[in-house]
């Protein structure tokens, strides 16, 4: 070992030594912060929606400190978020949750990026009895567990497209409709697949191609020459980003004529943006809009986010962002409701919660899922080459009527 | 609803269709394993990496205005420099190592690929558009996307290409002495080093130009990289070394096989589908060697 490399070491070594005496010293309530621990995918395949994460978290502890902070017990506190980067990897998420509760003192978690990644972390919270109130973990397993100290502000996964089929039945007269699907083979998609095969049972739906598709899939081709031959009512398609995109470029290739298809992740996988024209009339699944009508008074309403939000980060915010504003909402809220800093009476504060954000409605289930909120569809209309996402369902705030059936392709210009 | 392929006999010509034309440039792909695996005896891991960073190579082309066909041109010439420099790097450390050295070398060289392209493109799924739209076939019940045609039309021109590089050209000659002999080669004054150089860089060109071709076809995303190298992988065993024909049939056999798989078992038995298949060549094979008494302990 030469010189240099000793000298490398020892410096390493110190600093290493020095940034852990340091951390170990934050405890879960420093002078006026309230400290909060959160693994996020910084890096690793998740790491934009990760990104969105994180800013949707830190806009908010910035609003929050901003307007007053948090009044426990007479006293003003500031939020503070201690960030480790999991690298989208499950066990790293878990080892992460360990550190941030054993090492750095936390005692209340913010929730990582993804339903894979929160059944990860989920049972070591449970473990330590910490309150974690999480935005992007939408399985349904996470809620039929029993977990006691798990929060969710998004609707659960089943519920992201089951108002589709509902909407194809009304379409089709009340009659009960043929459906093709295609989910991928992981947690969150297969979720969206329950939630269909319930809207079925209920409809009195057949379920003519049902395709799992394999996480490292990139071509749908067999399963749309089916769904070309076989002439459903509906096609619904859920696998993420890569899902999403797969399927309007080869829907648009193969010239596949269905009268309705209802997607996941079409505003993550920018769908508009990277297909244009393509991707007009696809139905989508999506937690938030800005569009929604609802408020709260760090945030005003949806629109305003939206403007905030696009200032502080130059770009605008997907639904992942808002729901992760939304949860540092509900922490401020059951802290001041709980008035104490005990983990135990949080967690009943946080079960009682219900409450309107500019994100929408939030009331726990028992499973701690937010059974307040339901999922929006929006679909996607083009003007000339510019192409939105317009709200479509539920009527209320629908800004534009459904448009059905999709034209056929070669009506298409 | 089962084996919905037998009551339309229609969806066994697209099922044909889109395997054979998938399979042309996966032939590509392992044609290249073929040929630096034959040359220097290595089995690159991150081949299906040099994929998709040839892929992003072309989507960097389409973003800043530039129709993505040309990548195919653009993409194998960054690529063969990107081959060379991992050569100089890395790959002439382990050239002449154990075959587990080399196999370690090469996982570690796709991980920092996956990573530097995640960290350069970003996370997200990626497609370019070439817009050049569809041939229907049969009343339109069958239907080929002119994108796909067009990636197995470039594949094969540049097979056919290569294969002729190899046979005349003063390097070709070179390479091709020094997958027969290393030693004697050197002793006849070819200079290895170069060889194993241009050889990596030609496979990295090949994998360049799938690459391109992939992002005009399917998607692109920094983790989708190992079904490549596994598909390669095992076209090459089937196929042997050095053996283009073979590689070529191969590879649309495992297109076939991949379309049909789906039909019959399931789309989520497709991936699963091709590694049985190579868990079974590769006992098979041992067995018929066996039995040969030409395999050597």
């Amino acid at each position: 070992m030469n010189k240099l490399t000793k000298i490398f070491i020892t410096l390493v070594s110190a600093i290493t030594l020095m940034l852990s005496s340091i951390t170990s010293s934050i405890a879960k309530v420093e002078g006026d912060y309230i400290v909060l621990g959160a693994a996020i995918s910084l890096t690793g395949k998740y790491s934009s929606n990760g990104v969105h994460t994180q800013n949707g978290y830190n806009l908010a502890v910035e609003r929050i400190n901003k307007m007053g902070g948090v009044e426990v017990q007479g006293k003003k506190y500031k939020f503070e978020i201690i960030y480790y980067d999991d690298e989208s990897n499950p066990k790293r998420a878990a080892q992460l949750a360990e550190r941030l509760i054993n090492q750095d003192g936390v005692k209340y978690m913010l929730g990582p990026y993804s339903s894979g990644l929160t059944k990860a972390i989920a049972p070591v919270t449970e473990k330590y009895k910490i309150p974690m109130v999480e935005a992007n973990g939408a399985s349904r397993s996470l809620f039929t567990k029993g977990y006691k100290y798990l929060f969710a502000v998004l609707s659960p996964a089943n519920q992201y497209l089951e108002v589709a089929i509902d909407l194809a039945v009304e379409k089709n007269g009340g009659k009960p409709v043929r459906i093709a699907q295609a989910f991928e083979q992981d947690a969150f998609s297969q979720d969206v697949r329950l939630g269909i095969l319930d809207a079925a049972k209920r409809t009195g739906s057949e379920i003519i191609i049902d395709d799992k598709l394999p996480k490292e899939l990139n071509d749908m081709a067999a399963t749309l020459a089916k769904v070309k031959a076989t002439k459903p009512d509906v096609l619904v398609v859920s696998g993420h980003t890569k899902g999403a995109l797969t399927a309007i470029r080869q829907i648009a290739e193969m010239k596949v004529d269905v009268p309705m298809l209802a997607m996941t992740h079409c505003d993550a996988a920018k769908l508009s943006k990277q297909h244009g024209k393509k991707s007009e009339y696809a139905l989508c699944a999506s937690q938030w809009h800005k569009n929604l009508s609802y408020k709260d008074k760090f945030f005003g309403t949806g629109k305003k986010y939206d403007k905030d939000f696009k200032k502080e980060f130059g770009y605008a915010p997907p639904y992942q962002s808002a729901e992760s504003s939304a949860a540092l909402l509900v922490f401020k809220d059951a802290f001041e409701r709980a008035n104490s800093f005990d983990g135990d009476k949080l967690r009943d504060a946080l079960k009682e919660t219900e409450m309107q954000t500019f994100y929408g409605n939030i009331k726990f289930g028992p499973g701690g899922q937010n059974t307040a909120k339901p999922m929006i569809l929006f679909q996607v209309r083009c003007k000339g080459d510019t192409c939105e996402n317009k709200v479509v369902a539920p009527t209320k705030w629908a800004s534009d009527k459904f448009y059905h059936p999709i034209p056929k392709w070669s009506e298409r210009s | 609803m089962d084996f919905l392929i037998f009551k339309a006999p229609i969806l066994m010509v697209q099922a044909s269709l889109d395997g054979i034309l998938l399979g042309i440039l996966f032939a590509l792909i392992a044609y290249g394993m073929a040929l630096q695996w034959g040359v220097m005896n290595i089995i690159n891991i991150a081949q299906g990496d040099l994929v998709i960073l040839g892929g992003y190579i072309a989507y960097t082309m389409y973003l800043a205005g530039i129709h993505p066909a040309w990548g195919v041109i653009v993409s194998p010439i960054i690529m063969f420099f990107v081959g060379w420099a991992l050569y100089k790097l890395v790959i002439n450390k382990v050239v002449d190592r154990d075959l587990f050295i080399s196999i370690l070398a090469t996982f570690g060289i796709a991980i920092i690929f996956q990573q530097l392209m995640n960290f350069i493109f970003g996370a997200d799924v990626v497609v370019a558009q070439s817009e050049y739209g569809t041939t229907m076939l049969f009343d339109n019940s069958v239907t080929l996307p002119n994108s796909k045609i067009f990636s197995a039309v470039v594949s094969i021109l540049y097979a056919i290409a290569l294969v002729i590089y190899m046979k005349k050209s003063r390097l070709g000659r070179a390479i091709r002495a020094t997958a027969q002999n290393a030693r004697a080669a050197k002793i006849l004054g070819v200079d290895t080093e170069k060889v194993y150089a241009a050889t990596f860089g030609i496979n990295a060109a090949l994998c360049g130009i799938a690459g391109a071709l992939i992002a005009i076809t399917l998607t692109l995303h920094p983790y989708v990289g190992l079904p490549y190298t596994v598909r390669s992988f095992m076209i090459v065993i089937v196929a042997g070394l050095g053996n283009l024909p073979a590689v070529a049939i191969s590879g649309m056999g495992l297109g076939l096989f991949e379309e049909f798989a789906d039909y019959i078992l399931g789309t989520e038995f497709r991936i699963g589908a091709v590694f049985m298949l190579l868990v079974f060549i590769l006992v098979y094979r041992r067995f018929k060697l066996s039995k040969k008494r030409e395999y050597l302990k």
